[in-house]
């Protein structure tokens, strides 16, 4: 037992310590991966909202969670430097009007604290804060995004 | 030499008279008489509204009231900035005093009530196709809205596409007079998509590229194309490979209504406001707009890898 729970504590050092330096490393990647991540748990609730899958309170409220997450560190996911490469479509209004930008991610963070506040206790509920949710990813791809395929 | 110059002045007044015959803007002289005083279908009008997405232009810039159409919006085109008017009901600034009839010659035929063709950028060449009945509802939701004053500034367009009367000769390339026409083979689900993505929807506008003086290349028809505003594409929306291939049905209808996209990316750029204006419209609406693109001959993509 103690053994299992050291290798899992190992791994998820190392995971971290990855996680960590391709942060530093390739801030491109990684938001790619965050954006990946948030796409995978948006879909676990549009999945619901699709009628693909039974409403599950806790698997939204979870979904919510791992997106505010990401909503809180988004931003430092642009760092100066990253404006060009790995076939990055941030626009680059992102770099001119970081306030806008920073604006825009705040209010995804606001929006999933109230879910996770209080959380959908049917699919109806979870409908209304997806589409909440959804009007924030919308609000920032608007303006911040350059669709290139 | 004097005879010379006599000939060049000659072909001169023929070619400008030429020119003045061929550009004249051509415009409906009355409604027909079936149409006379009809009253309008505000209701209806209103789904024209979201379907046509007159918002997304005619809005002021930055406001979430998409119901004061101030103007104001910035079109970047390789031809020069455009700058959406006002069309709220003031009589003044907006379209208040059109005519039902002034309306309908500027929904398709692209010109205005004093008699001056309006830039394509307004985009008429799919407005033209939508039913008389429709552009008439419309107008009678509009004339609902709230009359905003203030004039949006005015386009930025270089020579020679500052002369409007050019754009006559435009028109009789790209300007067909053609109505909607559903396809007798087709389901009436196709056809209610058909007209909505030619008509009101103006689809075509951007997910279909241009040639070079700004024409639809019909051959490419929604296939994608470089985004008309600047940096990156517009995505093919024909059931291709390169395209929607793999999008269901519910697919593309639930994209239209809630902004993601099958696998839970959201759509941005100017798909945004569309999304805005789908998610108004009925369940069947975007069904049948799913349908139609499922339809649709699968063609690669209308750009290049690269953008």
């Amino acid at each position: 037992m103690i053994r299992k729970v050291s290798i899992a504590l190992g791994a998820l050092a190392l995971a971290g310590g990855i996680v960590a330096a391709s942060a530093s490393d390739d801030p491109i990647a990684s938001r790619k991966a965050m954006m990946k991540n948030t796409g995978a748990s948006i879909g676990v609730m549009g999945k619901m909202a699709k009628g693909e899958m039974p409403f599950d309170a806790v698997q939204a409220n979870l979904a919510m969670r791992a997106i505010n997450n990401a909503a809180i560190g988004v931003v430092h996911l642009f760092p100066a430097g990253s404006e060009t490469g790995g076939d990055t479509e941030a626009a680059p209004k992102i770099w001119e009007d970081m306030a806008g930008f920073v604006e825009k991610a705040k209010a995804m963070e606001d929006v999933t604290a109230d879910a996770i506040a209080f959380p959908a206790a049917s699919l109806d509920d979870l409908k209304e804060q997806l589409g909440k949710l959804g009007g924030t990813c919308k609000g920032c791809h608007e303006g911040y995004r350059i669709k290139k395929s | 030499m004097k005879r010379l110059f006599r000939l060049f002045l000659l072909l001169a007044v023929a070619g400008a008279g030429v020119f003045w015959w061929l550009t004249q803007p051509s415009r409906l002289d009355a409604l027909p008489a079936s149409m006379q005083g009809y009253a309008g279908d505000r209701a209806n009008g209103e789904l024209m509204f979201y379907a046509g997405g007159c918002s997304s232009c005619h809005a002021a810039p930055g406001s979430d009231d998409k119901t004061r159409l101030a103007g104001g919006v910035r079109l970047d085109s390789p031809f020069g900035a455009f700058v959406a008017p006002n069309i709220s009901p003031d009589p003044k600034d907006g379209i208040g005093g059109w005519s039902a009839l002034d309306f309908v010659n500027a929904m398709t035929k692209g010109v205005s009530p004093g008699g001056s063709h309006l830039y394509p950028a307004f985009p008429y060449t799919s407005y033209q196709r939508m039913k008389l009945q429709d552009l008439l509802d419309l107008k009678a939701y509009l004339d609902t809205l709230p009359a905003v004053a203030g004039k949006a500034p005015p386009h930025e367009v270089g020579f020679p596409f500052n002369i409007r009367r050019g754009l006559g000769l435009w028109k009789l390339l790209y300007l067909d007079g053609q109505r909607f026409q559903p396809d007798p083979d087709a389901t009436d689900e196709v056809n209610r998509g058909a007209y909505l993505v030619n008509g009101p929807g103006h689809c075509g506008e951007c997910h279909t590229p241009r040639d070079l003086i700004g024409g639809l290349r019909t051959d490419k028809w929604l296939a994608g194309a470089p985004n008309p505003e600047g940096k990156g594409i517009i995505p093919n929306i024909t059931p291709h490979e390169q395209g929607l291939a793999s999008w269901s049905n519910k697919d593309i209808a639930y994209a239209l209504e809630s902004g993601f996209t099958p696998d839970f990316d959201s759509l941005g750029g100017s798909m945004g406001k569309v999304v805005g204006n789908t998610s108004h419209l009925g369940a069947q609406d975007r069904d049948a707009i799913a349908a139609y693109l499922k339809s649709l001959p699968p063609l690669p993509n209308g750009y290049k890898a690269k953008q």
